[in-house]
């Protein structure tokens, strides 16, 4: 990283140091600055409304579910007294009473599902106690358990003393394969049921190798665009153009179309008697990222593209006539300045591919499935939004912390987009 | 001169407009899950429906139509009438509060239903069958029974199976011996569960897995597959429609029931409510069966299905000798932790 290299436009400004002159520049400086907040403002309140609000408020719903809390008020003052085991006859009196309540104004199956959630089965068991509850008889630990041995498990106390808590970090643990166990430590799921680390490691392998791959086929491209002459060069980018513009369905499908086993691909190698067997290559690791690459080629290029048009091709001749080899004067003059372009080609592809879900769920295997896919799956078919919302939190951490790690490698200052 | 002749033109058109212009028309908005099933919906019941009532019917189509809802009345601002749903998700759907429970005396008696197919917040519409598939073209003697998804030695080559725990664990336990009114007993317990996931391993390389009900007859179709899961009515509708040599393997089929729900705070309540009571009539159930080969489930409907549609349906009778119908209580209790047990075997 050539540092030393001054980039064009970045001479710095020299510092103002008498005191009453700073004041008056300050002055004159104000009135822009309210114009240019004026001028940006409605931009502001769109993005605020549109996006860091339900961001928020969604994200919000990793950690806040007040429904257990909302419906079963007394358990949850009485368990204050009973931390942990099975409660004693006064907890059971006031569930009783909680749930009876809850049956009534019909939040039963709400209170039923949120601790389905947290204790895999209990969602019929909550439904039973709807039904053999009186109304009037006093419930005790002898007549719950005696009813249904379910009230009696530790297990389910348990679930009912995270449940009842209106801001949980249950979800969040539950998000990296962790959960809380009896004795109040934290500690990872059974073997079977974890899932969440490896899919993250996996979306973010996936990306890198999609970046590394449009980076590859992207740079001498946008080399070679670059120092075409500008009407061929501007064909050339409309084929670049063209599929970009092309919605990401429409892209996948075709890559359906032609990776298939019995599809243009295998075809193809056939005749060409490359192979005598058919490739699978849906479902699989390798087709799913030749999609993807596909699809993230014109992200990664543009701004390298950009990058290499802005230079002048006799600061290469410069560094030549001063005696540098073709690789040395590449790499001190030329590469140092169209990094930046790189740099942020690189994080545009990378970033967008760690929210990839329709090429997985075409192209990808069932080993293929990123944790956009997860999320979808806990948004529309769980009705789960609080796993959902904490698998994005989760998500939404590792991209800002890989974000901040890059611009701080590279400096922020030096990434410039199209 | 030539201006009042624009002006007189101009009234006139305006007078002509406002006179066929027809009165605003009531508008019910449905949402189902597109293909071949709205269509045959709309052909045996909307159709006839909106001409009756004079109203129209504003048609939507999305498959995670239970996340739509939700948003919806979240946020306060319910548009949707009527909402088809699976009854595997029906139920969580109601316990969330964002499906109305059905008053079953606006509609018809709720004896009148095929048991199961009544529930709180789901009407039933359909009976459908979860069924095996495959090309004679390519399997000549076919399997008659979904078992043969196991049998890699008689049957090798690639199978189709939707990618959810919902049928593939039961048809796991019945090839591994579990009698078919076992399955959901031995399902409830661990090893019950461990016992599926294992029988699933030794066929885990061969699975293709499908996620929408068009793409197992596509499957078929480009030979990606040897045999595949399917609901019957897309595979009966190829072989009718495009004489595809497709063939459908009954034995241990799943049964299982499309429902119709009303979303919470639904604008026009009396009319979906009228609209569910239409489509409950005996008549007027068994209609769908001529467009699309699934069954009626309200239990008098039968007599109007045509005979040659009957003989296609999940519930003929040759087709009922082992069947077994979807414990829609026993998704609702395992449904998210089966659903989390098999992402991470798939994963694997």
């Amino acid at each position: 990283m050539g540092r030393s290299v001054a980039l064009p436009g970045a001479a710095s400004v020299a510092p103002v140091t008498d005191p009453t002159l700073a004041a008056a520049v300050h002055r004159a400086a104000r009135g822009q600055r309210l114009t240019a907040l004026l001028l940006v403002g409605p931009l502001l309140l769109l993005l605020l409304f549109s996006f860091c609000f339900p961001i928020a408020s969604l994200l919000g719903r990793a950690i806040y579910d007040p429904t257990m809390a909302d419906s079963l008020p007394r358990t949850a003052a009485a368990l204050q007294a009973a931390p942990d085991g099975v409660p004693p006859d006064p907890v059971f009196a006031a569930l009783a009473e909680d749930l009876l309540a809850a049956k009534q104004d019909n939040s039963l199956y709400a209170v039923a599902k949120t601790l389905n959630s947290l204790l895999p089965a209990a969602r019929s068991h909550v439904l039973r106690a709807g039904r053999f509850l009186q109304p009037g008889q006093p419930a005790t630990r002898e007549s719950m358990t005696g009813a249904d041995p379910f009230w009696g498990e530790p297990d389910t106390w348990f679930a009912i003393r995270h449940g009842v808590q209106r801001f949980t970090t249950t979800y969040l643990l539950a998000a990296i394969d962790l959960r809380w166990l009896p004795d109040g430590g934290i500690g990872q799921v059974p073997e079977g049921e974890a899932i969440y680390r490896a899919v993250f490691v996996r979306t973010f392998l996936v990306a890198a190798a999609v970046t590394i791959a449009t980076l590859i086929l992207g740079f001498p491209l946008a080399w070679m665009l670059a120092n075409l002459p500008n009407r061929l060069s501007g064909r050339l980018i409309m084929l670049v153009l063209l599929p970009f513009w092309t919605s990401i369905l429409v892209r996948t499908a075709a890559w359906t179309v032609l990776l298939q086993k019995y599809g243009l691909l295998n075809d193809l190698l056939l005749w060409l008697h490359v192979s005598s067997d058919r490739f699978d290559l849906m479902y699989t690791r390798t087709g799913m990222i030749i999609a993807m690459t596909h699809i993230q080629l014109p992200f990664t290029l543009l701004p390298i593209y950009s990058a290499m048009r802005t230079l002048q091709p006799s600061q290469m001749r410069a560094a030549y006539s001063l005696g540098a080899r073709p690789f040395t004067a590449f790499r001190r003059v030329y590469l140092p300045q169209v990094m930046p372009g790189v740099a942020a080609g690189a994080l545009l592809t990378f970033i967008l591919c760690l929210g990839y879900f329709i090429t997985p769920a075409l192209v990808g295997g069932p080993a293929d499935q990123l944790i956009s896919n997860f999320i979808s799956n806990y948004i529309n078919v769980e009705l789960n939004w609080q796993m959902a919302a904490a698998l994005s939190f989760i998500l939404l951490a590792l991209t800002l912390a890989l974000y901040g790690l890059f611009t701080k490698l590279l400096g922020v200052d030096r990434l410039k987009l199209v | 001169m030539k201006t009042s002749f624009r002006l007189t033109g101009l009234a006139a058109l305006a007078a002509g407009l406002l006179a066929t212009a027809p009165a605003v028309a009531q508008e019910l908005t449905i949402v189902s899950a597109g293909g071949a099933w709205q269509a045959a919906q709309r052909d045996a019941w909307y159709k006839p429906f909106a001409e009756k009532m004079g109203i129209k019917f504003n048609e939507q189509e999305n498959s995670s139509t239970l996340a739509l809802v939700q948003a919806m009345v979240q946020a306060k601002n319910v548009t949707l009438d009527l909402v088809t749903v699976e009854t595997a998700t029906v139920l969580r759907g109601c316990d969330s509060g964002i499906l109305q429970r059905l008053d079953y005396k606006k509609i018809t008696d709720r004896s009148k239903f095929l048991p199961g197919s009544a529930l709180d917040c789901g009407m039933g519409l359909d009976v459908y069958g979860d069924v095996l598939a495959y090309d004679t073209t390519v399997l000549a003697n076919g399997p008659t029974s979904l078992l043969a998804l196991f049998d890699t030695k008689t049957w090798p080559g690639k199978r189709g199976m939707r990618k959810v725990p919902q049928g593939n664990l039961e048809w796991a336990l019945m090839a591994d011996g579990v009698p078919i009114d076992q399955v959901y007993k031995v399902l409830a317990t661990p090893q019950g569960v461990d016992r599926a996931f294992a029988k699933l391993d030794t066929i885990k390389n061969d699975i293709v897995w499908w996620q929408a009900g068009a793409q197992p007859p596509q499957f078929l179709a480009s030979k990606e597959v040897v045999m595949t899961t399917a609901y019957n009515g897309r595979i009966q509708n190829p072989i009718d429609q495009e004489k595809k040599p497709f063939k459908i393997a009954w034995e241990n089929q799943i049964i299982e029931y499309d429902m119709i729900a009303i979303p919470k705070d639904a604008p026009h309540l009396d009319l979906a409510y009228k609209y569910l009571a239409y489509i409950a009539q005996p008549e007027i159930n068994g209609k769908l069966g001529s467009f699309i080969p699934y069954g009626p489930v309200v239990k008098d409907a039968a007599k109007f299905v045509p005979p040659e549609t009957l003989a296609k349906l999940p519930t003929a009778p040759e087709h009922m000798k082992s069947v077994l119908v979807a414990d829609v209580e026993f998704w609702g209790d395992h449904g998210e932790d089966l659903t989390k047990r098999f992402n991470a075997w798939l994963a694997k």
